[in-house]
């Protein structure tokens, strides 16, 4: 035992401890750790602003449907519904034409003709939210009014989705901005996900025989459904916190309807308009507790989402 | 034979419909694109990138001071955030790998994913309220801590890209590991870590929601740091809700400038990244 002892501590007595290695492990080990205090700072801060409202009647906060801060009067339920109307509407639009894109781009596009399709995408990216918000003020929600808003109420108007006044501005316009917005974020990790299909499956659906789509839908879709799956969540989470875009083209009005022609508003826009403005501690409290909502949601499907394209990649190197 | 041609159609089809979704998808960029240049190029002039803003009505006008604004915001996110998120990368990279880094890790990927907007009324808590003023410096807080997480993802990355032989050539040569790190394996990495470093800032720059309320506007010129801070995005946003036509004329204008901004900013970190991987 003893032996054992002085056999561990000699070698490490005598050899040089290389101080410069442990300066240098130590200062990245901070640096890295600071990533997880910021994480620690951002759920204590936002916690502590938005205790208060909270605190009394967490769930009539959010099961309130009445937005008025001058009579005190703060229920979430307009903002919930508002921003889940508009990212339910972008999924449906989105990811059929991103999972288009990205079996189009893995399957079908010839190797010269690939940047053809993901500069574009990445251009899409990096384009700012206001500048999307700038073009879906002036040019997407006319054409909403005049064209596809009357047009969709007069063949659809039987479904009370789409009936009452053209008004461009409204679930629609948002629903539709933030389609564009998430199209990237969706396509391009359904192409990361869509690569790591093993060649051998879909050489041996094809050799079975199966057109391309046939592949495509017996092999490389079912092999590659969880890591898709995450995809349309990160769109998901995309969508339900992208603000200024949004903010410019919904209404911005604390309502509830059902039609998606008339205004609403969303989490985060009520956030970006009323925070700057907000004086007493009860109505800064309700946004940050709206803030919070939202950081809860996102940090979930986030988590989720992550973990199912994570399990693709995995499968991908074990076969 | 019959049902051989249904499946042939099926597949002709479908593949026609995924080539219509990249028409599709192509419609709202070249609409963005073509729009903001045709409408913006007309309100640009020396003076648009010079002066200051001036009322409704009034001929001449620019956003000078935001655009200085930009560049002094997000030039002072990256003195705060760089460090970290260059610093977290690396060591995700080199010491990454036991149960300390991989939480790392998940909440840098995970912190990526929340919404500008939540890290906004963050910034105003841990700065406005204690200052009790809005200021570029809060405004700098919020995009250093959106700048953290995706910094150190991309760093990470790029620095696994370098070779085990050139460290491990350099170790065999008795050189210490720290010196390895910062002199063989980073100074490799460099062109890598500045094309993350570039798509950060551009990114930043594009930001407004995180702004509103934390560096908010100002009509003048500022170079206080504890003093609120026009920026280019608050003041696209600013002009575009606004009634005034001859405002919409100015948001689109400055819309073209950040987008050229930002668009620099893009080509930059690609070009360096193609002379990088071609060398």
């Amino acid at each position: 035992m003893l032996s054992e002892q002085a056999a561990n501590v000699r070698p490490n007595f005598f050899t040089r401890v290389n101080v410069g290695d442990r300066a240098y492990a130590t200062v990245l080990s901070a640096l890295a750790g600071a990533v997880l205090i910021v994480a620690g700072l951002i759920v204590w801060v936002l916690w502590k602003s938005a205790h208060t409202a909270l605190a009394t009647h967490p769930l009539q906060f959010i099961k309130g449907t009445d937005w008025d801060p001058v009579r005190q009067s703060f229920g979430a339920l307009p903002f919930i519904y508002g921003t889940l109307v508009s990212s339910t509407v972008s999924i449906i639009v989105a990811v059929p034409i991103a999972l288009g894109l990205a079996i189009f781009l893995v399957e079908i596009a010839p190797a010269a003709m690939r940047p053809l399709v993901s500069f574009p995408l990445e251009l899409l990216a990096g384009i700012p939210s206001v500048v999307y918000g700038l073009w879906g003020l002036f040019v997407m929600v006319p054409w909403l009014r005049q064209s596809l808003e009357p047009l969709l109420g007069s063949t659809l108007g039987f479904l009370p989705l789409f009936q009452g006044p053209p008004l461009g501005l409204g679930y629609l316009a948002g629903g539709l901005i933030l389609a564009v917005m998430i199209l990237p974020t969706i396509a391009s990790v359904s192409i990361e996900v869509l690569k790591k299909v093993p060649v051998s499956l879909k050489e041996g659906s094809l050799a079975l025989g199966a057109t391309k789509w046939e592949m495509v839908r017996t092999a490389s879709l079912p092999y590659s459904r969880a890591g898709i799956v995450g995809a349309i969540i990160l769109g998901l989470g995309r969508a339900l916190g992208e603000t200024m875009a949004v903010t410019m083209v919904i209404g911005n009005s604390p309502e509830i309807h059902l039609s998606l022609f008339s205004p609403g508003y969303s989490l985060p826009s009520v956030i970006a308009n009323e925070f700057a403005e907000a004086t007493d501690a009860m109505h800064t409290g309700a946004l940050a507790a709206l803030a919070l909502i939202l950081f809860g949601v996102t940090v979930l499907l986030n988590s989720i989402a992550r973990l199912l394209v994570r399990a693709v990649g995995r499968g991908a190197t074990r076969s | 034979m019959r049902q051989y041609f249904l499946r042939r159609v099926t597949n002709a089809v479908v593949m026609g419909l995924c080539v219509l979704s990249l028409v599709v998808a192509l419609i709202p960029l070249v609409s963005v694109l073509w729009l903001v240049i045709s409408h913006g190029i007309s309100g640009l002039s020396w003076s648009f990138f010079t002066a200051l803003p001036s009322p409704v009505g009034e001929p001449g006008g620019g956003v000078g001071n935001a655009i200085l604004g930009t560049f002094y915001i997000v030039g002072l996110a990256c003195l705060m955030g760089l460090p970290f998120g260059i610093g977290a990368g690396v060591f995700l990279a080199e010491r990454g790998d036991g149960p300390f880094g991989q939480a790392v890790r998940f909440i840098a990927e995970v912190l990526s994913g929340v919404p500008s907007i939540v890290i906004g009324v963050v910034a105003y808590g841990l700065v406005v309220v204690p200052m009790t003023r809005f200021s570029a410096l809060a405004g700098a807080v919020a995009l250093a801590i959106l700048m953290m997480p995706t910094l150190a993802r991309t760093t990470e990355d790029l620095v696994r890209l370098v070779p085990t032989t050139l460290r491990e050539a350099s170790l065999a040569l008795g050189v210490a590991q720290w010196k390895t790190s910062l002199r063989v394996v980073l100074k490799t990495a460099l062109g890598g870590i500045l094309t993350g470093v570039l798509l950060a800032v551009s990114r930043a720059a594009g930001e407004t929601a995180p702004l509103l309320f934390t560096s908010l506007n100002n009509q003048y010129w500022n170079f206080l740091p504890d003093q609120p801070t026009a920026s280019l995005t608050v003041q696209i946003f600013n002009y575009a809700i606004s009634p005034y036509e001859d405002w919409h004329e100015k948001a689109w204008a400055a819309a073209l400038v950040l987008l050229m901004m930002v668009g620099l900013l893009n080509l930059a970190s690609r070009l360096l990244a193609r002379s990088r991987f071609q060398a």
